[in-house]
């Protein structure tokens, strides 16, 4: 054990509260971009303003507070703390010990940085060291080469293949489950992270 | 004509009585397999009251909820519920769920006949593009019912389900409305209609 290892702290980005203040009028202008409301869910786009968007993550804590089946992370970059992106460890099955996990950079400029790369690291970190979870799950379109690609190199495979489940784009899409389990989240993490050695450390 | 839509072979579906309904799961959840063969939470043994609170509840969430009762044809024993879900409109997806709620009931043909005609009523009525549902490994005859109605195995999450301290996978299975017309066509050849 190492309390002192951070959970939410990596080489570039971070992870972090919402800011009221600053956040809703960056995200307001994601939304605007039909390339990142396609990668980053199936629903609807939707043009949002920022006080709809307050509205938003006030539901999101609220949820949070009420539900505990949803952790919410705004993703940052370390030296000035500009929000990046968002992440999720949601819909938490505490007794079987699965969740989903879903991250997304809302900048064109921030992508292929390896910022997406950092943040799916902290929270597979927190998913399996902190909430002691055993697997995740995440949902990706067939089109979402990026995101096949990231939870690939992190050590996800395919699981399940809903078939033409998406309408996107004029044609259909298959739907990928991507899981990766505990264990092999451990047998890849590097050496100096794993249990054992921090175990025999003391 | 008349009732064509929610008759088949051996059952009829009907609308949800939350008093009737809840009477039933008051009993069913008392059955452990059943509860664990349903679903993957934790069982709960709610009285009949706040069953069927919640029940009316569910009823109000409105169009995107479709609950149903089985009937057997021509009798008025309530034997178990189907719901579909709609994910999604705009992708044409549903969940579906089932259950038969007494044991002596199983193996009778009339899980894979109520699919049926909820599959009719997703395809037909509503034209969702395919349905979906989520089957445990250990539950083989519901598997097997669910590929007597049309549906195919997508793939599985693995070790989704910690039961007595065992791991099991949770089977993905779909249907999609191209394949369930293909096979209603069979089935009229075959019948000679
Ligand atoms: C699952 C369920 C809805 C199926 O309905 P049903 O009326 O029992 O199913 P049917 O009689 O139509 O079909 C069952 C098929 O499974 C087969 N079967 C039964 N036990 C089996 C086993 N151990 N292995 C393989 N096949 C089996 C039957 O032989 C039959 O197939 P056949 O017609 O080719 O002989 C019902 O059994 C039920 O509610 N079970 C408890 C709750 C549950 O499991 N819900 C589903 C959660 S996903």
């Amino acid at each position: 054990m190492n309390i002192t290892q951070s959970l939410f702290e990596s080489e570039h980005i971070c992870l972090g509260p919402i800011n009221y203040d600053k956040d809703p009028e960056i995200e307001a202008r994601w939304s605007e971009d039909a390339d990142y409301l396609l990668m980053v869910g199936l629903e609807p786009a939707r043009l949002t303003s920022p006080a709809q968007i307050k509205k938003k993550y006030e539901a999101i804590e609220k949820r949070q507070e009420e539900d505990k089946d949803l952790f919410f992370f705004t993703i940052r970059m370390r030296a000035d703390d500009r929000l990046i992106g968002f992440a999720r460890l949601e819909w938490i099955d505490w007794s079987n010990g699965c969740g989903y996990v879903s991250l997304g950079i809302g900048d064109p400029n921030d992508r292929n940085r390896g910022y997406g790369t950092e943040t799916l690291r902290l929270l597979l970190r927190f998913a399996f060291d902190e909430l002691n979870l055993h697997r995740l799950t995440a949902l990706i379109p067939e089109y979402n080469a990026a995101g096949l690609r990231l939870f690939t190199k992190a050590g996800f495979v395919e699981e399940v293949r809903r078939r033409q489940a998406v309408n996107r784009l004029g044609r259909r899409w298959d739907l990928l489950h991507l899981g990766i389990l505990r264990d092999e989240w451990e047998a890849q993490r590097a050496p100096n992270e794993s249990t054992r050695e921090r175990l025999t450390s003391f | 004509m008349m009732n064509d839509l929610f008759r088949g072979e051996l059952t009829r579906l009907a609308a949800v009585d939350a008093e009737k309904m809840s009477k039933a799961w008051e009993r069913w959840n008392r059955d452990v397999l059943f509860r664990r063969l349903l679903d993957n939470e934790p069982p709960t043994l709610w009285s009949a009251k706040k069953i069927q609170q919640w029940i009316e509840k569910e009823l109000e969430r409105g169009d995107q909820r479709f609950s149903f009762s089985i009937y057997p044809l021509d009798s008025e024993r309530l034997i178990g519920f189907v719901e579909l879900n709609v994910a999604s409109w705009q992708h044409g997806n549903a969940w579906v769920g089932i259950g038969i709620g007494e044991r002596e009931d199983w193996n009778k043909g009339y899980g894979t006949d109520a699919m049926r005609l909820v599959l009719r009523y997703a395809f037909d009525e509503l034209d969702l593009y395919r349905v979906s549902l989520g089957v445990f490994a250990y539950n083989p005859r519901a598997i097997r019912s669910y590929q007597k109605a049309g549906f195919v195995i997508e793939g599985r999450e693995r070790g989704a389900l910690l039961r007595d301290g065992e791991r099991s996978d949770v089977l993905v299975m779909g249907i999609l409305h191209s394949e369930w017309e293909a096979q209603q066509g069979a089935m009229q050849e075959a019948s000679g209609g």
